[in-house]
């Protein structure tokens, strides 16, 4: 159990670091009313959990770099307050491809990488 | 110093995510994923409420409203699980719940983070008159 939690949290510390990371470097260099960053960082998140998934590497691999790293460094309680701020400012065309690009490629990345993953572990 | 915290907050926000699944699967035997859902709800409602209140207080360290917001918060909720379950609902068969799953967080999440914003728009701190400039 403490291991198990142990796992989660150093997943947790690097996931989080890496989205702060990612999304400071992208707001400066790509400034845009499209919020590409955590678009960015929940696709690529998604993808390599479902190449985790389908790999079936073992409990201990999954919570390290699952549970803990991709669960950390996706998120979606920022995804949904840049949605309010969207429909603040009635940026109905950009919130409907954020949303539409999110859960459609989202799900869709995620069974690509599920599936890959099954040709490279032991799934 | 502004990554280390939204680090260090990180570990909790991650850690409190996954009791919150062992407590839902404890609870609720059911192929429907309670545990992420409750976690990204819970995040939505106070993340809404946060980014709204912690922008009236000027004097809050930028440390501390990262390390909460992105740090804690970003890392309790989580967008890859919601994926993965999906993918693993539809793969057992149970497009149905799959279906309900994602239209449940997506206006869930949405309707959550904007009466959190709400909340703080309702209690904003506005300078009284008179009020020292700090």
């Amino acid at each position: 159990m403490i291991g198990h939690l142990l796992l989660v949290a150093s997943g947790g510390f690097f996931g989080a670091c890496a989205r702060y990371g990612i999304s400071v470097w992208m707001n400066r260099r790509f400034p845009s009313a499209m919020p590409w960053a955590t678009l960015i960082i929940n696709l690529t998140g998604s993808f390599l959990l479902g190449l985790l998934a389908g790999g079936a590497w073992g409990d201990a691999v999954y919570l390290l770099f699952g549970t803990g790293f991709m669960g950390a460094y996706t998120t979606f309680s920022t995804f949904n307050v840049e949605n309010v701020q969207l429909i603040e400012k009635k940026e109905w065309k950009i919130l409907f491809l954020y949303i539409g690009g999110s859960y459609f490629l989202g799900i869709l990345l995620a069974y690509a990488g599920f599936v890959w993953g099954t040709t490279l572990g032991n799934g | 110093m502004k990554t280390l915290a939204v680090g260090l907050f990180g570990i909790c926000g991650a850690m409190l995510r996954y009791l919150i699944g062992l407590w839902a699967q404890d609870w609720w035997a059911s192929p429907f994923p309670f545990g992420t859902l409750t976690a990204n709800f819970l995040g939505c409602l106070f993340l809404g409420w946060f980014s709204g209140w912690a922008a009236s207080i000027p004097n809050m360290p930028a440390w501390l409203r990262l390390g909460i917001g992105t740090g804690f918060v970003g890392a309790f909720t989580t967008f890859s699980a919601l994926s993965m379950e999906s993918v693993t609902l539809v793969q057992d068969g149970q497009l149905g719940v799959a279906l309900l799953y994602v239209l449940i967080s997506l206006f869930g999440g949405l309707a959550l983070a904007w009466i959190g914003h709400g909340i703080s728009r309702r209690y904003a701190r506005r300078p009284a008159k008179g009020d020292e400039p700090r």
